[in-house]
């Protein structure tokens, strides 16, 4: 038995002292993974060909980081699950940064931000919520954040918010609202704006980015951004590329690649051929 | 693994146990009503009622039920002026409902066939003699008929409850909470899905366990004549009911 | 913009997603008959280990279609998924691999739907087996035929011809599951259709001509083994 156990020490020492000397991986291809139901960040056409701002995105930063490039799609409730298991790379898929991922994953910088706030439908009463067309920082501005909040409580009391599951909008929704209203948790958004549509909800939240998209939409003239939108807190600071912790390198890699689509205009292109709100964050 | 974290889960899961068992059991009961209803179709020599049954069996056992799942919940929302004006739409408007129905209706087209299986495995010898001792069809229903395609179709029957329990994991889909759904929002609060789905799926396993065992139990109960067997019967193997 | 009716979205012009659901049916055809055949190979080994004479076999092989049998499907593609490229990773790195190894959403899907049916086919098989008239055996092995012979010539071509019904049915259901595998990713049929429906805003229609297609599959499948039974059952008497 000894034996067996000297062989078996020696064996996951040479395995451990392999993984180290071969841990200064050079990255030739990156595998990034999206979700594909998140227009306009990223959606899914037939045959389930991948296009969208961050679909875009991701191709030109891996051009600029000089990789190949491969981009995935990835059921939004099991992304960071399945980033540590090792199924890709990278996660580009209109993910804030917030303290609770990272203590799971690590973040590039930002490279987009949204204010969140409801979607509801024209004819509801809850179109009138108050603070439509302001947007407040729930830290920054936090005295004005929560009158607006506490504003919406008596309107939103007993009514049913769907949010998809494990975002920031349903972090936010939970915090705010557990016990006010009935919480509703969907796999993406898509399908809480058919519920909204089919009137199975009272209001969704979700970020302005993807409401106006959605309001766009000719099926769903009928529905709003009520309210003023929010950001901060529990809403994360911004969008950045989830990774995970030990690729320090990467992380590198894709900091750089943002900062030179920021410096030389080719984020700020993409985010305006894509989005009817202002997206491009601060340097 | 971390079985400190496991212990968490567990008690995390076990709040969708109620949901879960209350989904399995209401859509076995409904369905089984239907499945009577169903199995009668086919027996009752009725061409148009025999072909409805048929296609119904056909078209429910032929598609997945979560594309059923689907059709009901989403599918359905897309009329819901039409539905609103025929008075469904607060019934269809609950996940709750929609899961429901379509676990009854997906449930009742296997049962209704395990159900005829049961009856068409009464011994027509019985049957006839029951007859020439002038039974009436009511009693002979239920005196001589009813009891055997019972017993016949239990087995059949608790592979198909057991089925059921599984699907209900398909409700969570639909934004409901039972074992699933709060794995899903556990895993999203953790990111620790192995761990996570393997003690969603011991509960599932320990609740078919105590399902086997009820059955079992009932079967027991349901045919003192076989027991205890002055000499083993062999009886065919069974075949794994899918 | 006009809403389109039902022609035109499942159509085949620019705008019509007909070939992608059609691809897409392939897809799940693909992924089935893979997964369904992956089954067959678990389940002839651990019908073989239930009929073994070694205790440990039987337990084991009893043990795993427990429970693969009370586990909801769902949950074991989802293990498979998360918990499949963990240990190929960890078995990578024994043999000094660095870093992940990931499985394509195809490959894990099929073997997910190949260690769940591979359940339901042991069940199949070992029923088979034991339907296998005695008698024959033993004269097969009065003649001196060794195991191999006999298993090829006396136990395998009737254990398949018992086990045709049965091996249809875990088919149909293989056809069925494969719809879970719609949530690693793998676009076959019903991810296709919730493409669609997101992108359109027509669930119904989208999930209606799913329904058909997994109809025509399931159809035609039903009239292929109830062929092969027919004809597997031309050397039998009938009673």
């Amino acid at each position: 038995m000894r034996i067996l156990k000297v062989i078996g020490l020696a064996l996951v020492g040479s395995a451990l002292a392999m993984g180290s000397a071969q841990a200064q991986k050079k990255w030739e291809t990156v595998k990034i993974a999206t979700e594909g139901a998140y227009a306009p960040w990223n959606f899914s056409g037939p045959g389930g060909k991948l296009d969208g701002f961050e679909v875009e995105l991701a191709n030109d930063l891996c051009r600029r980081m000089g990789v190949k490039c491969e981009v995935v799609a990835q059921d939004w409730d099991g992304i960071i699950p399945a980033l540590q298991a090792g199924k890709y790379d990278a996660i580009m898929a209109g993910m804030n940064v917030t303290p609770k991922r990272m203590e799971a994953i690590q973040f590039s910088r930002v490279y987009a931000a949204s204010p969140h706030g409801f979607g509801v439908l024209k004819s509801s009463p809850l179109a009138k919520l108050a603070g439509t067309g302001e947007v407040y920082h729930l830290e920054r501005d936090a005295a004005q954040a929560q009158t607006t909040i506490d504003a919406w409580k008596p309107l939103l009391k007993g009514k049913t918010i769907g949010v998809q599951g494990s975002t920031v909008n349903s972090a936010f929704i939970e915090k705010h609202f557990k016990g006010v209203a009935e919480i509703r948790e969907y796999k993406t958004t898509e399908q809480h704006d058919l519920d909204l549509a089919a009137g199975r909800l009272d209001a969704i939240f979700a970020g302005h980015s993807a409401l106006a998209a959605t309001a766009e939409k000719p099926e769903f003239k009928d529905m709003t951004i009520a309210g003023a939108g929010v950001s901060g807190d529990v809403l994360g600071a911004g969008v950045a590329v989830g990774l995970r912790k030990g690729d320090t390198e990467l992380k590198a890699m894709f900091d750089k690649a943002i900062n030179e689509a920021i410096a030389d205009g080719g984020l700020a292109k993409l985010t305006a051929k894509w989005f009817t709100v202002k997206m491009t964050p601060q340097t | 693994m971390d079985f400190a974290f496991m212990g968490q889960a567990f008690m995390t899961l076990i709040a969708g146990i109620p949901l879960t068992l209350q989904l399995a059991f209401s859509s076995v009961a409904l369905g089984a009503v239907l499945a009577l209803v169903l199995a009668a179709m086919r027996q009752s020599g009725i061409l148009p009622l025999d072909w409805f049954a048929r296609g119904y069996v056909f078209v429910f056992r032929g598609t997945p039920l979560l594309v059923q799942v689907f059709l009901i919940y989403y599918g359905l929302g897309q009329f819901r002026p039409t539905l609103q004006e025929w008075g469904l739409w607060t019934f269809f408007r609950e996940p709750y409902w929609c899961a429901l129905t379509a676990l009854t209706l997906n449930t009742a087209a296997y049962a209704s066939e395990i159900i005829r299986g049961g009856l068409q495995s009464v011994p027509h010898g019985q049957v006839e003699a029951a007859r020439a001792c002038g039974m009436p069809r009511g009693l002979l229903f239920r005196r001589i008929v009813f009891p055997i395609a019972v017993r016949q179709a239990l087995p059949g029957y608790s592979n198909e409850i057991i089925l059921m329990v599984k699907a209900t994991s398909l409700a969570s889909i639909i934004t409901m909470m039972e074992v699933t759904g709060l794995a899903h929002k556990l895993i999203s609060q953790t990111f620790r899905a192995i761990e996570v789905f393997v003690v969603a799926g011991a509960i599932y396993l320990l609740l078919n366990f105590a399902v086997t065992r009820i059955v079992m139990a009932v079967e027991h109960w349901l045919s003192p004549h076989l027991r205890p067997p002055p000499t083993p019967i062999a009886t065919p193997p069974e075949a794994a009911h899918v | 913009m006009q809403p389109l009716g039902f022609f035109e979205i499942m159509g085949f012009g620019p705008r019509g997603w007909g070939a992608a659901m059609l691809l897409a049916a392939l897809m799940t055809v693909g992924v089935s008959v893979c997964g369904f055949l992956a089954g067959a190979v678990i389940g002839t080994g651990v019908a073989a280990m239930k009929l073994s004479r070694s205790r440990i076999a039987r337990v084991v092989a009893d043990t795993y279609t427990t429970v693969l049998r009370g586990v909801p499907d769902l949950l074991v593609i989802y293990l498979f998924y998360f918990g499949g490229s963990l240990a190929l990773s960890a078995v990578g790195r024994w043999f000094g691999a660095d870093g992940f190894i990931g499985l394509p959403a195809f490959a894990t899907g099929a073997i997910a739907i190949g260690v769940v049916s591979g359940a339901y086919q042991a069940e199949v098989l070992r029923g088979a087996y034991q339907a296998l008239s005695r008698g024959e055996l033993e004269a097969a092995r009065a003649v001196g035929m060794s195991r191999g012979l006999m298993f090829r010539r006396i136990v395998a071509p009737q254990v398949l011809r018992y086990a045709i019904p049965g091996l249809g049915n875990v088919w149909q259901l293989v056809l069925k599951e494969s719809a879970l595998i719609s949530v690693t990713g793998l676009v076959e049929l019903l991810r296709q259709s919730q493409i669609g429906s997101g992108s359109t805003r027509q669930p119904f229609t989208f999930f209606l001509t799913a329904a058909a297609l997994y109809l025509v599959i399931t159809t035609v499948s039903t009239y292929a083994f109830q062929w092969a039974e027919t004809r597997s059952m031309r050397g039998v008497r009938r009673a």
